[in-house]
């Protein structure tokens, strides 16, 4: 093998399809020859019909549909308070110089340790779980956002300037619009860590949701149960990222021609 | 007589020490006055400031001491009655090529159909119609500049300004890029300042060859060049071309070497 030699988008989907069959292989392997306990890990054809007896009799599509609902949630209010700070943040540097320490070191709070004290201000209700995710995701956003902006090409401003830009058009019509397919790719990374938020936010004091589903099938020792979840979580983030890869190859065009 | 249409008066630049080291006067105090439509090319060994007395002139960076009068304004800032080419491809990679050049008409709050009209006959002039609505990221270096040259003009500025422009590109393309630029220059007419370090571009291009020399960046000479217009390629191959461009060398070469062995 050459390093960095591009392959052929046929081989490319193949090799990426056979993990998945060497993964599963190896699962069967395992289960089915003997090797792991059933009581520890159920095999592949157990983790299907459990996941299929969720589906049929327990409504697990409702669970999901509210652990989506509440990711996409938390997520969107965490973009639309934290991308127009960025953005500030990014953009002007008394602004950076008040919020960057602090934002800094709120990136470091473990939004899973917030849970304890968000149960006892907000309940165990759906704003609970909003805003786990919330601030999980909100400081992140902040930042990165703001990284990218700063770091705008700084000939493409003073082009414009040159052009006859006023200030607010820089911001408007050059560092927003080159930095956008970055803050579009912040987004996208900050969603996957948005499902290990609610997981977490599910697992305690929650009655409904694939976190909730899989806490309850740990007492029952259903470990098909927790293993379809957790495939589900996979699955869900899986189309999500590809949506948003193609949503951004849509969107920011210029960058891929 | 009526006022030159840019002054530039004492200017100088000092930038300020850094962990202790010494502050770097880039460019000792300059005078230099072009009159309308004046071609002048600013030619130095890198480091003589010529980049920095451009950059004020632009108001990208602000003078030590003295000031820039355009039209005998003095002038505060960047704006869009100097327009500015830069060595860097500096086309908005988001922007197609049409949109690049109607940026700042658009940004001058413009009606849509007078920038297509505008654009169009910019397009026209530096050959590119048909690369309209290509990304930047598409085109040649070459293409590249001629969109940059195509963006600055469209937005009428009084002065262009010209970073070496053609500086990253090859020698041949680098050649038909002055004709062009002269084509453009000897049908509108503009204001020029041209900075390269290019001996043979400098006098193809000028009116006035304007040299520098480096610690401090200061003028050291101003030659007239009188070939008439319109110019094209074989004016380099011409005795008197050669003259000037051998006197030119001998001047930058003798700044060079000094300022090798001062090290």
């Amino acid at each position: 093998m050459k390093p960095l030699q591009p392959i052929s988008s046929k081989l490319r989907i193949s090799l990426g399809i056979l993990f998945f069959v060497v993964f599963f292989a190896g699962w069967s392997f395992a289960t089915f020859g003997g090797f792991v306990s059933r009581t520890f890990l159920a095999d592949p054809i157990t983790m299907l019909k459990d996941g299929w007896w969720l589906l049929s009799e327990r409504h697990f599509l409702g669970d999901i549909g509210i652990t989506v609902w509440r990711v996409v949630g938390g997520f969107v209010l965490a973009s639309l308070i934290a991308v127009p700070v960025g953005i500030a943040m990014g953009a002007y540097k008394p602004i950076e110089a008040l919020l960057e320490p602090f934002v800094s070191f709120a990136r470091y709070l473990p939004a899973s340790a917030f849970v304890p004290l968000l149960i006892l201000w907000a309940g165990i209700g759906e704003m609970q779980k909003l805003l786990v995710i919330f601030i999980g995701a909100v400081f992140q956003i902040i930042l990165m956002v703001a990284v990218y902006v700063a770091n705008t090409r700084r000939d493409l401003v003073e082009a414009a300037y040159t052009l006859g830009a006023s200030d607010t058009g820089i911001v408007r019509r050059v560092l927003l619009p080159a930095s956008a397919p970055d803050i579009a790719e912040t987004l996208r990374l900050v969603l996957g860590w948005a499902w290990t938020y609610v997981i977490v936010a599910e697992l305690i004091g929650a009655s409904s949701g694939i976190g909730y589903m899989i806490i309850n099938s740990q007492a029952l020792m259903a470990t098909g149960q927790i293993i379809f979840g957790i495939i589900v979580i996979g699955v869900i983030g899986l189309i999500s990222d590809l949506a948003f890869k193609l949503a951004n190859r849509f969107l920011f065009a210029w960058r891929f021609a | 007589m009526s006022a030159p249409e840019l002054e530039i008066k004492g200017v100088s630049r000092v930038f300020p020490a850094r962990r202790g080291g010494a502050p770097i006067e880039a460019l000792a105090p300059t005078d230099l006055i072009l009159e309308k439509n004046d071609f002048v090319t600013i030619l130095g060994p890198s480091g003589c400031g010529k980049s920095t007395l451009l950059r004020i002139v632009a108001g990208l960076d602000t003078p030590t001491t003295g000031s820039v009068l355009l039209e005998g304004k003095s002038i505060k800032g960047p704006g869009a009655d100097r327009g500015m080419v830069f060595q860097s491809y500096t086309l908005f990679p988001w922007l197609t090529i049409r949109e690049n050049v109607g940026f700042g008409l658009r940004e001058r709050g413009m009606k849509a159909s007078d920038i297509k009209d505008v654009v169009d006959l910019y397009l026209d002039r530096v050959g590119l119609t048909a690369f309209a609505d290509h990304w930047p990221k598409q085109l040649s270096g070459g293409m590249q500049q001629r969109t940059a040259i195509a963006r600055a003009l469209a937005n009428d500025p009084k002065i262009l300004l010209l970073d070496e422009p053609f500086g990253a590109l090859d020698n041949q393309t680098r050649g038909l890029m002055q004709e062009l630029l002269l084509g453009i220059w000897e049908r509108e007419r503009k204001t020029v300042i041209f900075v390269t370090h290019d001996i043979e571009e400098a006098v193809f291009m000028a009116s006035r060859v304007v040299t520098m020399s480096a610690r401090p960046g200061r003028i050291s000479s101003v030659t007239p060049v009188d070939f008439p217009h319109p110019r094209d390629y074989h004016l380099k191959a011409d005795p008197e071309f050669a003259k000037i461009r051998l006197k030119l060398t001998e001047e930058i070469r003798a700044e060079v070497v000094a300022a090798v062995s001062r090290g």
